[in-house]
């Protein structure tokens, strides 16, 4: 392989600067429907751009400059090689080399300008692009979440975004600058003998097309090596969600297994994809080194027939290794072109989702919030339940009057959380409305909706900070502390029960940790609880929210309860009966509707599947009591 | 400052002293994983140098073509010379071409073994660290290590090295080339290799910095966007969003910033590097063209050494590219050898006792156990628990139940004291045995990705359909389950957030069922249910129950119907301690308890 001059890695373009590329998995995402071409893709980018274009084009013009330099210098060689050197004319060897300095020098001028011009744009647009796609995602309705990998949207965010900065910072610039260089070489090559330099862009020709083959092909290894590598990542990411279950099933080892078996697949197309850079190798080092070496044959026979002076050997010869690079290069930068498309392709089809819960065009407010929360024959299914099912919320009608506590009693599955998770919006209703004081939620700004109304999931989810930024996390006013903020704190963690968290080694300061897992279960649905109590909304929607409480606590927090929810509009999920108890009425959920409601002893007493779902005692003891209630 | 395991991972200011701890670790890390590579490796480095010895000779053929076969052209009409180094130069190339193309694969082979050689061993230890590990290092940073910086080890392995070693070899050859072929030259480029030694250095320490900057910014853009969306409904019930843009728009500046100092380093090294090459170009221009006006050098040499020149300086500038590689692969590498390095906190035993037939006896000795240190969670106490019991474990929230648990399970090991089942005490008991022996099932019953029949396998991983339908039936699962859209195939989606609470427990539950274990812990792993499937599910544990041992730690009292046995823990001590029907008649706390129970139920 005598090839004078540049020997770059293939990979060379796609591996520049602190790369880590992150895998990504699409087999359950659906693919774009329609593909446009990959100019067009690209160039939904331009946005984004446009502010940063004018340092792109400079950081171009600099580069083409420094191109320009670097194939001039070959030209002074031949003239002096031609000149004084063959008339042995010391005197003029000396202006030559000082013009050959300052091309030099100009040369990393140049590439010092192109690099400080093309900073900015490249890492700025990755921002802006990394910020927006975070938005859009928080943006992004639960059903779309229900759908996708966090890992999916993880590779995205990272290593899709930063492969378009390299593309934007290099890539773009690189492609244009090199092809325009190779324009301009040819230029020279052929001035300084037409045979030669037809010649030798003739055999270039292979590279390209192979560099275009190679592309389609190694794309297609690329995307596969990336889905296993996102299939992998999924892996560690529930090995490490799931630790507690493996550990107590000693299924460490069985998950190594399937670890294992995934990782031998990535590597094995891996080792293909190898193998593939191996291929391009051997054509981007054999053919330019059969040019090298026809050139020479033919160079060393034209300067024989006197057709070529040993200075035009030498000039083509300094040219021609100037020139190997770009040509070598293209082919690459043409598949990291191609490889930016797809990491667009990815991004957008995020960006494109379309968010089918937004705010409306011109938001009402209520004036004066009293509460009223009212479900009008509401319908709703999942997006994926088969069609032969009928909804799972099948006409819900329901009204809770302002300061009421409502109970909502069902079987497991039967769609009370589902139900709960409608008036705040994270999911619509598929037909029918919720309205809170007479206005369709959906009327309504979500920011706005969930000021009014606040929650408590059934897995009580905790953020990584401290118990206070937990706590007050419906407050924002009291994001930065504030007067009031440590009452209202205080407050919650009582009405909640809460108060062991004064016990912890840092106090309401203390970090809960991912997920709030260092609590023990009880603990972490209190802090939840003091959470949506903390927000003093106008309703309270309480998933299940005493159950991992003992009786005890329960007791105490029902009784603190109480007092909020004397005066707040509350809908309680409730599994026992003293949570029902809580409530001054009880909606039963079957089979999709409510199909009573009333208080606790009423529906005892009329109502058939309340008593199977509520009654935890033995059938005898619960004839005895229902005879006691008729009574 | 300690920097032991992963303690410091998130600084950037290490001192000498801590850097080259950690450097040591990172290479003994690669060492350990190179080893069993040995013979591949001295295979690659062959070919390698064979490979780049051809790829050196080019410019001194071409000079031989000027010099010496186009005068005997013209001079002898002798095409001798010309054809040998024709036919030399083509010969040279096929040989370089093939021999890089190997070497190509051959690394890509090593680097995809030491790959995944790193990938299970961090998935193994990372499995083997106890909790509190898990706890406090979070999910987001495990994922990161076995994500984005096993990627950038896998990019510096398999383009990187095979880049820093082709190119350091390359410009050895060349300068030797160079020294053999004209030695003025050779020394005016070995004057120029001292400012670009001197560069060098100053973009090694620079760069290093900086690596680790982004590594760190990177991983906590990481568990930023992983906790935001893992925990999305939450964020958007309380309006979170506009808080977490602002802090995730910090991380994202942090990150650019770092990423766009790299690139500024760059942006100084890349034409520094030029600029040193162009200038000794002019002045081996300059020194050899007057010596050529004196007849002391040959053109055809003087092209070659231009060549030679600027041909030693390209691979300066990519290895100056792929020293970054290098870079962001070390500070990977600094991190994975980080948690590699973490001790479990809960050992694997070294000679372990085996346990075919667990019958369930399970012995706490005057154990005592604390999270942290100097908080004592549960005092020294002892405890016997007979095989085949089934005890109801009750009391307030934060007493102390689910400690009690998971020391039986092995999560944690006591502080003091010991437990044992059968006499084997846990810490010496086989760690396959004592999982087959113990399984404890949580609240949160975590589903993983997958179909519900996988998930209820994770308690027998080779149990056939029907086995793990029976399970279900047993646990009153398989009603509902038959009404997914794919019965046991309908896949849970992440998290299990495709099935209710409820449903969930149901079918950790019949995971447990399945696993067919001496001792069951269940601990309150019937909250979600409603009161008809628990009654089901407490049928099925009759049954179940009968002639293992099992510790019930549940609210509702219910399962006390089922207990030969109740413990009431307060504050982490075991306050009473009898059969229900003695503790229910008493005084005592339970009595109370029992009495609050029973009122709750109407
Ligand atoms: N994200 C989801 N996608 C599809 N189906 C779901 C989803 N969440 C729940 N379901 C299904 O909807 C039904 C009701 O669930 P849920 O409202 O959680 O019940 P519960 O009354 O126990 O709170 C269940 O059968 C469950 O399988
Ligand atoms: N991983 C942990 N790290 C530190 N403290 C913990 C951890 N888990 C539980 N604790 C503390 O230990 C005490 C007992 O908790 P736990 O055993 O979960 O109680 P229970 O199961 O009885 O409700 C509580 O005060 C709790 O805050
Ligand atoms: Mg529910
Ligand atoms: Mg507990």
């Amino acid at each position: 392989m005598p090839s004078p001059g540049g020997r770059r890695n293939p990979s060379i373009v796609a591996t520049t600067q602190e790369d880590f590329v992150l895998p990504e998995s699409d087999r359950t995402t659906n693919p774009p429907t329609e593909r446009r071409g990959t100019v067009a893709t690209i160039f939904r980018l331009y946005p984004y751009v446009k502010p940063a274009m004018p340092r792109i084009v400079l950081g171009m013009i600099a580069a083409l400059i420094g191109a320009v330099v670097a194939l001039i210098i070959p030209q002074v060689l031949r003239g002096l090689v031609d000149g004084p050197l063959q008339d042995g004319d010391s005197a003029q060897v000396v202006p030559a080399v000082l013009l050959i300095l300052a091309l030099g020098v100009l040369e990393a001028v140049m590439i010092a300008l192109r690099r400080w011009f093309v900073l900015t744009p490249g890492t700025q647009v990755e921002s802006r692009l990394r910020n927006d796609f975070y938005r859009k995602l928080q943006d992004l309705p639960v059903a779309f979440h229900d759908r996708w990998q966090s890992g999916q949207l993880l590779s995205r965010m990272l290593s899709d975004l930063n492969h378009i900065r390299r593309w934007l910072s290099f890539g773009i610039v690189l492609f244009i600058v090199n092809i325009v260089t190779i324009g301009i070489g040819f230029g020279f090559l052929i001035s300084i003998n037409v045979y030669l330099g037809v010649g030798f862009l003739i055999c270039s020709i292979p590279i390209w097309i192979y560099g275009y083959v190679f592309e389609k092909k190694y794309s297609v290894i690329t995307r596969r090596s990336q889905d296993q590598a996102g299939d992998l990542a999924t892996a560690v990411e529930e090995s490490v969600h799931g630790i507690r279950v493996l550990k107590a099933f000693g299924r460490g080892k069985h998950m190594l297994r399937n670890f294992s078996s995934q990782a031998e697949d990535l590597r094995g197309t891996e080792i293909e994809k190898a193998r593939a850079i191996a291929g391009i190798w051997l054509w981007l080092l054999l053919v330019p080194d059969v040019t090298f070496a026809l050139a020479l044959l033919a160079g060393v026979l034209l300067a024989y027939n006197g057709e070529l002076s040993v200075g035009d050997l030498v000039g083509f010869f300094a040219t021609a290794t100037v020139l190997r690079w770009p040509i070598e290069s293209i082919g690459f930068l043409l598949s990291m072109t191609f490889d930016t498309r797809t990491a667009v392709d990815r991004y957008f089809e995020v960006m494109d989702e379309t968010n089918t819960i937004v705010d409306p065009a011109e938001p009402k407010t209520i004036a004066e919030p009293h509460g009223r929360l009212t479900f009008d024959g509401v319908h709703f299914r999942y997006q994926d339940s088969p069609e032969n099912v009928p909804d799972l919320l099948n006409g819900i009608d329901l009204t809770l009057e302002p300061g009421e506590t409502m109970a909502l009693v069902g079987l497991t599955g039967s769609g009370k959380s589902t139900l709960t998770a409608l008036p705040t919006r994270l999911y619509d209703v598929t037909g029918g409305a919720v309205l809170l004081d007479g206005v369709d939620v959906r009327e309504l700004s979500r920011e706005d909706l969930r000021s009014h109304i606040a929650m408590a999931f059934e897995d009580a989810t905790l953020f990584s900070s401290s118990v206070r930024d937990n706590v007050l996390l419906g407050r924002q006013e009291f994001a930065d502390g504030g007067p009031g903020a440590d009452a209202a704190l205080a407050e919650a963690l009582e009405i909640a029960q809460a108060t062991f968290v004064y016990d912890l080694p840092d106090g309401v300061d203390t970090k809960v940790g991912e997920e709030g897992l260092s609590l023990s279960g009880g603990q972490r649905q209190r802090l939840a609880l003091a959470r949506a109590v903390a927000a003093k909304p106008d309703v309270l929607v309480l998933d299940d929210p005493l159950s991992a409480l003992d009786v005890d606590t329960e007791a105490l927090v029902e009784a603190a309860l109480r007092r909020v929810l004397a005066s707040t509009t509350a809908l309680i999920v409730a599994h026992r009966p003293s949570t029902v108890m809580l409530a001054d009425r009880v909606a039963l959920l079957e089979n999709g509707r409510i199909t009573a409601v009333g208080t606790h002893s009423q529906l005892l007493a009329t109502s058939e599947h309340y008593r199977f779902v509520i009654s935890s005692l033995e059938d005898d003891q619960d004839s005895d009591l229902r005879e006691e209630v008729n009574a | 400052m300690s920097v032991h395991g992963v303690t410091g991972e998130e600084r950037d200011d290490f001192t000498r002293a801590e850097s080259r701890a950690i450097r040591q670790r990172s290479t003994r890390l690669l060492g350990s994983a190179l080893k069993p590579l040995k013979k591949k490796f001295i295979v690659t480095v062959v070919v390698i140098l064979v490979a780049t010895a051809a790829s050196v000779v080019g410019p001194a053929l071409i000079a031989l073509g000027i010099d010496r076969a186009l005068p005997a052209l013209l001079e002898r009409e002798d095409w001798v010379p010309l054809a040998a180094v024709i036919i030399g130069y083509l010969l040279v190339g096929v040989l370089g071409a093939f021999l890089v193309a190997r070497f190509q694969v051959l690394s890509a082979e090593i680097a995809q073994e030491i790959l995944i050689d790193l990938r299970k061993r961090v998935f193994l230890h990372t499995q083997r660290l106890s909790l509190d590990f898990h706890e406090n290092y979070t999910s987001g940073r495990i994922i990161s290590r076995q994500t984005s910086d096993l990627d950038s080890i896998r990019e510096l392995l398999a383009g990187g090295v095979a880049q820093l070693v082709q190119g350091s070899l390359f410009m050895l050859f060349t300068f030797v080339a160079l020294f053999s072929l004209d030695w003025v030259s050779g020394l005016i480029l070995l004057a120029a290799l001292i400012p670009l030694a001197f560069l060098t250095r100053w973009f090694a320490l620079a760069s290093q910095k900086m690596f680790r900057r982004t590594r760190v910014a990177s991983a906590r853009l990481i568990v930023h966007f992983v906790e935001s969306m893992t925990g999305i409904r939450a964020v958007k019930a309380f309006r979170k969003e506009k808080r977490n843009e602002e802090d995730f728009a910090e991380l994202v500046e942090d990150y650019r910033d770092a990423n766009a100092k790299v690139i500024q380093l760059f942006g100084t090294y890349d034409p520094a590097l030029v600029l040193i090459g162009n200038v000794t170009l002019a002045v081996v221009l300059l020194v050899g063209g007057l010596r050529i006006a004196q007849g002391e050098l040959a053109i055809g040499a003087l092209l070659a050494v231009l060549l030679y020149t600027r041909q030693f300086f390209g691979p300066a500038q990519e290895m100056a590219m792929f020293y970054n590689g290098y870079q962001s692969a070390s500070a990977a590498l600094e991190k994975i050898s980080g948690v590699l390095e973490e001790k479990p906190g809960v050992p694997d035993p070294t000679t372990p006792i085996d346990l075919w037939e667990a019958r369930g006896h399970v012995r706490f000795d005057r154990a005592e156990f604390s999270y942290k240190e100097g908080r004592v969670v549960l005092p020294e106490f002892s405890l016997d628990i007979p095989a085949g019991q089934t005890i109801a474990l009750v009391g307030s929230t934060g007493a102390g139940k689910t400690t009690l648990a998971k020391l039986i399970s092995r999560f944690y090991d006591p502080t003091k004291g010991s437990i044992t089942l059968d006499g084997v005490d846990l810490r010496k008991l086989h760690p396959k045995d004592l999982r087959r022996a113990i399984v404890m099932v949580t609240q949160e019953a975590y589903l993983f990705s997958g179909s519900v029949a996988d998930n209820i396998a994770i308690g027998k991983p080779d149990a056939s359909l029907p086995e793990i339908e029976a399970a279900a039936r047993a646990v009153g699962a398989d009603e509902f389950i038959r009404t997914l859209p794919q019965g046991y195939d309908t896949d849970v989606n992440k998290r299990g957030g495709r099935v209710s609470a409820g449903q969930r427990q149901l079918i950790s539950f019949a995971r447990a069922f399945l696993a067919n274990p001496s001792v069951l812990i269940l601990d309150e792993a019937t909250s979600s249910l409603d009161i008809p499937s628990e009654r089901l599910v407490q049928e099925g544990l009759q049954t179940l129950l009968a002639d293992r041992t099992a510790i019930i730690i549940a609210h509702r009292l219910s399962t006390v119907a089922i207990a030969d046995r109740v413990l009431v823990m307060e504050k982490g001590r075991i306050v009473e301690d009898g059969a229900p029907e003695q503790l229910i008649t008493g005084e005592g706390r339970f009595a109370q308890l029992h009495a609050a129970w029973r009122d709750s139920l109407v």
